[in-house]
């Protein structure tokens, strides 16, 4: 996830990533990653990226910060689809899990 | 070519939803538009479908049943055999496409036995032979080491900065993706292709399509279909 600044929202983070922070700390499908200070406030991408394992690179020119997937395991962690919202190609947001109750094949293509 | 299996898929139960990797969005939406699929048809300026699945190049097909788990993890998806395979190359066609369309006719496709295995699924659902275990999806899915998520944040940073008009410092971050993730073609082939159509050599990157696919061998391009 892209961010201009170092500490993010709670709310916002979920949102990028799909762990949401609540009292034990960062939980996804059904782990949970405990978060030192991370019950209140704005969340430091720099003690989210040490405990979640996820690098985590500044731009200092583009005054950018990037939090890159969490590392050391597989790229599927869990067999639940990740949450994904894209738009289309009208521009509309398309949510994955809108096709809940149906067989769905994702393909990835490109124009290059 | 998704279409045609969506229509005959569709009343089965199924729905085919296509991701566009294209940081150029409007290249791939006039593709689109030519089709006007009925289909959902994303565009993923980010590629951020490589690091949520673990892709690294196209066309890459991922299986979820209907309560959203993967029944498949990312393999290579063709709908049909690709028509360029079929036709005569021109004598008048620049030397470098020609060599490119030669390494490519080497690549490995296997349509029918993906189509086969999807009709399959489609029919019998958890039954079907081809719809694998929560175990066996994690264990096929690609392996994350350090390298190739900092790879990713790269990407990423790149692909905003490209989209925000500032080419240079997005060819910075994607040189270091690919220099971090050597085996992700869809983060080398879209930085290539912004630099020069024909992803021939440039003074941006280090890599081309042709001397890429020619080191690793173009039967390696895709990994066997495991069905």
């Amino acid at each position: 996830m892209i961010s201009a600044s170092v500490e993010v929202e709670p709310a916002e983070f979920k949102r990028q990533t799909g762990w949401e922070i609540r009292p034990e700390g960062a939980c996804k499908d059904d782990r949970c990653v405990p978060l030192p200070g991370a019950s209140t406030g704005p969340l430091d991408l720099r003690v989210v990226a040490e405990c979640l394992n996820m690098p985590l690179i500044h731009d200092e020119a583009a005054g950018l910060w990037c939090l890159g997937p969490e590392a050391g395991g597989k790229a599927l962690t869990s067999a639940h689809a990740p949450e994904l919202a894209l738009p289309d190609w009208r521009g509309e947001t398309f949510r994955l899990d809108s096709l809940r109750g149906q067989k769905v094949l994702l393909v990835a293509w490109a124009s290059w | 070519m998704w279409q045609a299996l969506r229509d005959e898929l569709h009343g089965q139960g199924l729905e085919i939803v296509t991701v566009a990797l294209d940081a150029n969005v409007e290249a791939a939406r006039a593709i689109i538009e030519q089709v006007s699929p009925s289909h959902p048809a994303l565009i993923d300026h980010a590629h951020a479908v490589d690091a949520l699945f673990g892709i690294t190049n196209v066309p890459t097909g991922v299986w979820l049943d209907e309560g959203g788990m993967i029944v498949r993890p990312p393999e290579p998806a063709f709908p049909g055999r690709a028509a360029y395979r079929d036709m005569p190359v021109p004598d008048t066609l620049p030397e470098r496409l020609k060599e490119m369309l030669a390494e490519a006719s080497k690549i490995r496709a296997e349509p029918e036995k993906y189509v086969g295995a999807l009709r399959d699924w489609v029919e019998h659902g958890q039954e079907s032979r081809y719809a694998l275990s929560p175990d066996e999806v994690i264990e096929r899915s690609r392996p994350r080491p350090r390298e190739e998520a900092l790879a990713a944040a790269h990407f990423e940073l790149g692909a905003h900065l490209h989209s925000s008009g500032r080419p240079d410092d997005a060819a910075r971050h994607w040189r270091e993706a690919h220099r971090l993730q050597q085996d992700n073609w869809t983060y080398k082939r879209q930085a290539w292709s912004l630099a020069d159509p024909m992803q021939g050599p440039t003074e941006i990157y280090e890599g081309d399509w042709l001397s890429d696919v020619r080191r690793i061998g173009a039967e390696h391009y895709y990994p066997p279909l495991q069905m």
